[in-house]
């Protein structure tokens, strides 16, 4: 035989595997960017509560991860992305985005500098060919690390607690900002990012160590609530807190089908990450265009919805007839108390204030068809101060 | 000559590349009152058309180009190129075909042989269609939206092709993306016509005659002009280099500042407008606004570079095809050769249809072809009588040859050399003797030389999918750039060729702009 | 008796239109040549117990409207979608292809890491394209020299359908529709076994060369099919293609339509410049209102019309609409399942397409041997053993393989192809096949060689070409066949044209049958029923 096969297990098991699917009870799993990953240990509710109250473990390998180094990676991510990256220095993380020639998201992701010349890129969606594609012309390398870095998310109010615990002083550690620190025989990186809204940190360690950090941060972690948490709990951590998702909440552009279905950094309240003083990006004339001939056809905003029923994949009309938008995330909050919904808004009605929702909602197999008015509100909906706060708290 | 040079508030518009086009496009300029700075790389202008180095003491070599087959009539009547020098040996130079059946001469719709009446109908059907499109090549290709056309001009040229009539419409969307060899199979027998209409149809191309979209290449040469005689071959006194000779001193008069041996750097761009530019030697040049005819991917991927452009941009253009197929064989000659006919024409060397495609199929693979077909001018034989004597020399198109052969490209130089020399020997029996001096330019050798990507004439293939809003690109079809006061001209661009309608059409679009 | 119809020729398209015209109420008559029917979508037992799909033999682009018009599925057609495939490398190693996603880009990226990525860019770039062109094939094209209100209409509905498109998009379906595959791929792809494996389908069938320009609308034309809502996919007709056939004839024969085998045409009968029935070869004369050919252009005019019926302006355009066949067709029966040593063992990929083709300039030296007049030395094939999916076909354990072959020319170095020519050709593809499977000549227990030779004579394409005329842009759409009667017509009234030679050409797509019978009826002013127009894409 010449070549393997790989239709028997289509997925890669993460290096975490071993201790993720010992713990999963249920062993429910899903696919993500060709990984198995655990979608609930057991008991989605109870993994979530852990993620604002005490910890959690998220396996995040899937994560695509590209690194980028050489001389000319600062100059090549400036032209690539829309922040500006000499105000990135080293050991920091800027969340970022890009954008194809006509201005339209292709990705948003978090950008880490590790050293002067070198840069981790993650991302929900695969991007070789582009990245590839800008580095032309550029003295730079870029290659993807997705299967040579495991990545763990630790989060939630006694995460810090958990590391400290665990050996890793992390009190100075703030918001957007890596250190490394020796594990075993290598180097473990920590960084204070995540994806809950919440305080919280995630882990880069090489697979051979990553069961070694699993163990260690379990029993560590344990007197402080440590649990691992699938990615059910952590979709409604990341809607509470507000957060885009690729192909959920927008479709990056080299995969629309529909021309009409991708989105301007602009028109999903992303502007403020474009340095339009920084020198050219890609789209960056394209979108010049748009914000000086105010030409955004859509615009993000976040809801407040009356009642309790999850609006999930809902119509948004305004003054209950024309159709104004549509709901991408939605959740009854349970953090918050609050119905909350990240929604598409025609720019035309995105100022107005005569919006509704209509939402489906299955009961005892029947559907109940509710017409209710929403209220925009604030994104982040959920924004503790524990996140920001260093030194961190200690729970 | 090269020296300081004081620019500051000097100069509104810097054109780079002193070929047809970019005189075209400066004189135009110059005409319309703007201050225009025309640089050259090279000592002589004329890109394409300029004289280069004798192939032997006392044998002046012809240019890169050897036969004129189009000039804008707009450049040349507001060039006036005849007052300054353009004069023609010929101006409607027959074709021959060699043969071993014996040789056909044709001029226009007339051919020798049994299928005259057919060659002639042909050709006139070809002509009606050649001049219905021959408008749409003196303005800037239509744009694929409501907005920002022409629509006056536009439906006019629309109308033009209409009112061929039902039948002639229909049969004009039947051909215009037809091969060249299936109308020659259709329409002719003779295998000497046939091979005439395939030769000429992928003179330039990177395709042979069976590929699909060839005969619209023959259409637009049918397109072609000089003098008001139509679809005519031309050879100027002192060849090409004559006629590039006249448009530089037009281009002079009018008011263009020449500067040759000036070989630019880079283009300087401030707050994504174009600063000015930076020449080799280190000289800084300031200007408002640089137009470039030294084609879309140098200019655009090496003197701007991929850090001021988007990258699906680059990647376009970097994917943009650029493949030379043609390669020019000059021959220093002790006497004038004997090909059986009257060496006052244009010799097409190719038996039949076959013939051309089996001398395109191996460059496909970057490999030489055993018999390469050609198309041969013997300059001398115009002078022939005058004094001094003109030494004899023969300039050759030959197709196909590889731009980036396997064999290396030294092996392939002289692989294709020795088949063009085999090749003429079997044509002009003893040319062999008559030898002093072979100098071959391959395509890779034409692009070191010449700057033209891929060696290829045209600065990018000239084939459907890379023509009219296609050409280079379509978000650079009408001559601007993204890069505010960066315009592209040249062959790259709409119409392509060296007529000097795309440096007209770019001048007007920048005045036009108001730029 | 005096028909309403009699249509000539039981293939997929005559059949389909049959089946339309009866269901409006017309009384309808088909004859076919053969003893059997189906035309190239058929199945034939030529050695016992194995059904072969002798010439056509996949399904995909079958329009859907159709099948549920006629109601298919009841006269049981069966569409079984298939998995897998390879190419097997000159090297020993192999590119698989997997339906599930994740398997198949990591297949891809053991070749090249980018091109895995690349392939996503490049599917969803065709799909445009696909989702572009499919609402045109249930259309009669315009005729855009007529001033007629209906081309006119015809012509702004297409402007309107290509408004909703950016101005990019349209130069980018520009250049699509005019490049060739393998410059299409180089702005993709960097691997060549990848860049191989899907310029395929741009040559399947057809005269040209994966580097020819025109060669990326072929693509589209093998693409812009699905299998149940899954565009681009292909599958098998349970029981061979002749199940198509086979359900179309069962449908017509349903609403009382009449099938007469073993019939062949002779002359159409033609009365003051209309026809007025066919006249068979035997003599005997069919009369009836209108006559609807499903042979192709030619075929049908230059062999079996009158030429003093016909404006010789027409004559000259028939005669010149290329024909030229490229492919031939091995069908082979097997002791068991041949086993490739490559491929890993119990591995998906003997149920979908296999290829030995591992680089465009292979495929492209093929097609320059088929230019210089012979079959190919290294020929490309498109073997599959549909009975990996379907057991139906063969005795339990026994499989039947189909190997496609390009390139085959219509005739050998000028002259008509000989039986020595077959057999060499034959020996050249099985030789093929067996340096990739050692043994596999021992398992061969019966072979049908189809060169266009045989196509020709057998199913009555002119030249042997599958598409009933080349799909090149001076033969697509309005051009089809002939400019100024893309519409069905002939310069003979009531004398139609209803085969691939009409738009939108040749597979097994049935939409020219479903665009003739809506002329028919149009023209006949009767309404037509159960007729679907293009279902919306949404």
């Amino acid at each position: 035989m010449t070549g393997p096969r790989f239709d028997t297990a289509p997925l890669l098991e993460t290096p975490f595997h071993p201790r993720t699917t010992a713990a999963n009870r249920l062993q429910n799993w899903a696919g993500w960017s060709g990984y198995r990953t655990a979608g609930c240990y057991g008991d989605s509710e109870m993994e979530h509560s852990a993620i604002r109250n005490a910890a959690t473990l998220y396996d995040i390998t899937p994560m695509t991860k590209y690194r980028i180094a050489g001389p000319e990676a600062e100059a090549c991510l400036n032209r690539l992305t829309l922040r500006n990256l000499a105000k990135l220095p080293v050991g920091s993380v800027q969340y970022t985005a890009w954008t194809d020639d006509a201005g339209k998201v292709m990705d948003d992701g978090t950008l880490f500098r590790i050293g002067p010349d070198r840069f981790r890129l993650c991302c929900q969606e695969r991007h070789l060919p582009w990245l590839l594609d800008s580095a032309q012309g550029f003295d730079v390398e870029i290659a993807d690390e997705t299967e040579a870095v495991a990545a763990v998310a630790l989060q939630g109010p006694t995460s810090a607690s958990v590391l400290t615990a665990a050996g890793f002083d992390v009190s100075a550690l703030k918001p957007f900002r890596m250190q490394d620190y020796p594990f075993r025989d290598g180097r473990l990186l920590i960084s204070r990012t995540g994806f809950t809204g919440d305080l919280g940190y995630e882990l880069w360690v090489a697979p051979t160590d990553a069961v070694a950090l699993w163990d260690h941060l379990m029993a560590q972690g344990a007197p402080f609530g440590l649990v691992p948490a699938g990615t059910e709990a952590v979709m409604l951590a990341r809607t509470e807190a507000g957060f885009l998702t690729a192909n959920l909440d927008f479709i990056p552009a080299q995969q629309a089908l529909r021309e009409d279905r991708v989105r301007s950094p602009l028109e999903l309240g992303l502007g403020w990450m474009i340095d339009w003083d920084k020198g050219h990006f890609t789209g960056r004339r394209a979108l010049l265009a748009e914000r000086d001939g105010q030409l955004s056809r859509w615009a993000i905003v976040g809801l407040d919805i009356p009642g309790n029923v999850s609006a999930e994949g809902s119509v948004l009309y305004y003054g209950k007839k024309r159709e104004a938008g549509f709901i991408t995330a939605a959740c009854w909050s349970p953090t918050l108390k609050r119905n909350l919904a990240i929604a598409h808004v025609a720019a035309r009605y995105a100022a107005c204030d005569d919006l509704w929702v209509e939402i489906y909602a299955q009961r005892e197999l029947q559907y109940h068809k509710l017409m209710l008015p929403v209220r925009k509100t604030e994104r982040p909906f959920f924004a503790p101060d524990r996140r920001r706060a260093t030194p961190p708290g200690r729970f | 000559m090269p020296g300081p040079f004081s620019s500051t508030g000097t100069t509104d518009v810097v054109v780079i590349g002193a070929g047809p086009n970019g005189l075209a496009c400066a004189a135009r300029l110059a005409q319309k009152g703007r201050r225009v700075t025309l640089l050259e790389a090279e000592p002589e202008p004329g890109g394409g058309a300029r004289a280069l180095p004798d192939i032997a003491p006392g044998w002046p070599s012809p240019a890169l180009a050897h036969l004129v087959r189009h000039i804008d009539p707009r450049v040349e009547a507001a060039m006036d190129l005849s007052r300054h020098g353009l004069d023609w040996m010929a101006a409607d130079l027959p074709t021959t075909v060699l043969s071993p059946q014996g040789h056909l001469t044709l001029r226009g719709d007339q051919a020798e042989g049994a299928d005259a009446a057919a060659w002639a109908a042909l050709h006139r059907r070809l002509m009606s269609f050649a001049a219905a499109l021959e408008p749409f090549r003196q303005m800037p290709p239509p744009r694929l939206a409501a907005s920002g056309n022409a629509w006056g001009q536009l439906a006019r040229n629309a109308l033009g092709l209409r009112k061929l009539g039902a039948t002639e419409f229909r049969e004009f969307l039947r051909l215009i993306l037809i091969n060249a060899h299936d109308v020659a199979q259709d329409e002719l027998t003779d295998p000497r016509l046939r091979a005439a209409l395939c030769f000429d149809a992928t003179l330039g191309a990177w395709a042979g005659p069976r590929s699909p979209n060839t005969l619209i290449l023959y259409l637009d040469r049918l397109a072609g002009q000089i003098a008001g005689g139509k679809a005519a071959l031309g050879l100027p006194r002192d060849g090409l280099p004559g006629l590039a000779r006249a448009m530089a001193r037009a281009a002079q008069a009018s008011g263009v500042t020449l500067r040759t041996n000036a070989r630019v750097a880079r283009i300087e761009i401030a707050n994504d407008r174009v600063a000015g530019l930076v020449l080799t030697d280190g000289t800084a040049i300031s200007a408002p606004l640089v137009v470039s005819a030294i084609g879309p991917k140098p200019t655009l991927l090496n003197l701007v570079g991929p850090r001021h452009l988007d990258a699906g941009m680059t990647t376009r253009l970097r994917h943009q095809k650029s493949r030379g197929g043609a390669a020019k064989l000059h021959l220093a000659l002790s006497d004038l050769p004997d090909f059986g006919t009257d060496p006052k024409a244009r010799l097409i060397l190719a038996e039949d249809e076959h013939a051309v495609e089996t001398a395109f199929n191996p460059v496909k693979y970057g490999e030489v072809p055993d018999a390469p077909v050609m198309e041969i001018v013997l300059p001398s034989a115009f002078t022939g009588g005058q004094a001094p004597a003109a030494p004899h020399v023969l300039s050759a198109i030959v197709q196909f040859a590889p731009h980036a052969p396997r064999a290396g490209e030294d092996t392939a130089r002289a692989a294709m050399l020795a088949a063009c020399l085999a090749r003429l020997e079997r044509a002009a029996p003893g040319i062999g003797k008559l030898i002093v001096k072979a100098d071959l330019l391959m395509p890779y050798d034409i692009e070191r030389k010449f700057g033209m990507a891929g060696g290829n004439w045209h600065h990018g293939e000239l084939s459907v999918e890379q023509m009219l809003f296609l050409r280079p690109l379509p978000q650079l079809s009408r001559y601007a750039t993204p890069v505010s006061g960066l315009w592209l001209t040249g062959a790259g661009t709409h119409p392509g060729g060296m007529s000097g309608a795309a440096g007209w059409n770019a001048a007007e679009a920048i005045l036009e702009a108001g730029a | 008796m005096i028909w309403d119809a009699v249509i000539l020729g039981a293939g997929h398209n005559g059949l389909v239109t049959a089946c339309y015209l009866a269901r409006a109420g017309m009384k309808v008559c088909v004859v076919e040549k053969n003893d059997w029917i189906g035309g190239a979508a058929v199945s034939r037992e030529l050695t016992p117990g194995f059904t072969y799909s002798n010439c056509s033999y996949v399904s995909s682009l079958f329009r859907p409207e159709i099948m549920r018009d006629l109601e298919l599925p009841r006269h049981g057609l069966q569409i079984l979608p298939y998995e897998g495939g390879a190419v097997l490398k000159e090297d020993g190693g192999f590119l698989a292809m997997y339906r599930d996603h994740d398997a198949n880009r990591r297949e891809f990226a053991r070749h090249s890491p980018r091109d895995a990525e690349a392939y996503d860019i490049y599917s969803r770039d065709v799909q445009r394209h696909c989702r572009f062109i499919r609402p045109l094939l249930l259309r009669t094209p315009a005729d855009p020299a007529s001033f007629r209100p209906r081309d006119i209409g015809e012509l702004i509905w297409i402007g309107k359908h290509m408004s909703g498109l950016s101005e990019q998009q349209i130069a980018e379906m520009v250049r699509f529709w005019t490049m060739s595959i393998s410059d299409y791929l180089d702005h993709y792809f960097e691997n060549p076994v990848i860049k191989a494996y899907l310029a395929v389908s741009a040559i399947i069938g057809t005269a040209l060369g994966p580097m020819s320009p025109g060669s990326a609308y072929v693509l589209l034309h093998h693409y812009m099919g699905d299998v149940d809502g899954n565009v681009g996919a292909w599958g098998f007709a349970r029981g061979g293609m002749g199940a198509i056939t086979r359900a179309l004839a069962a449908s017509f024969t349903a609403t009382g339509g009449e099938i007469r085998t073993g019939s062949p045409v002779g002359k159409v009968l033609v009365k003051n410049g209309r026809a007025v029935g066919v006249a068979l070869a035997n003599g005997d004369e069919i009369r009836a209102k209108r006559v609807i050919s499903n042979m192709d252009v030619k075929r049908t005019m230059l062999r079996h019309v009158e030429e003093a019926e016909l404006p010789q302006d027409y004559v000259s355009s028939v005669r010149r609409f290329k024909t030229r066949g490229s492919s031939g067709k091995l069908n082979i029966a097997l002791d068991a399942l041949p086993r490739f040593p490559a491929l890993p063992e119990g591995a998906p990929h003997l149920r979908g397409d296999l290829h030995f083709t591992d680089s465009i300039e292979r495929m492209e030296r093929a097609y320059d041997d088929w230019k210089s007049g012979h079959f190919s030395r290294d020929p490309f094939q498109d073997v599959m053993i549909p009975t990996t999916i379907d057991p139906t076909m063969t005795p339990p354990g026994k499989h039947f393989m189909s190997c496609f072959v390009q390139y085959a020319p219509p005739k050998i170095e000028g002259r008509d192809w000989t039986d020595a020519d077959r057999d060499a050709f034959g020996r050249t593809c099985l030789d093929q096949i067996e340096r990739y499977s050692p043994g596999f000549k021992d398992l061969v227990l019966h072979v049908e060689v189809r060169t266009p030779r045989e196509l020709e004579a057998e199913v009555g394409l002119t030249d042997g070409n599958i598409f009933q005329g080349e799909l090149t842009f001076d033969q697509l759409l309005f051009n089809r066949p002939v400019p100024g009667y893309a519409n069905y017509r002939t310069p003979v009234r009531d004398l139609w044209i209803c085969g691939s030679s009409t738009h939108p050409g040749g597979g097994v797509m049935g939409a020219p049958g479903r665009n003739a019978a809506a002329e028919i009826l149009r023209d006949a002013k009767r309404p037509a029923r159960d007729m679907s127009d293009a279902w919306a894409v949404l």
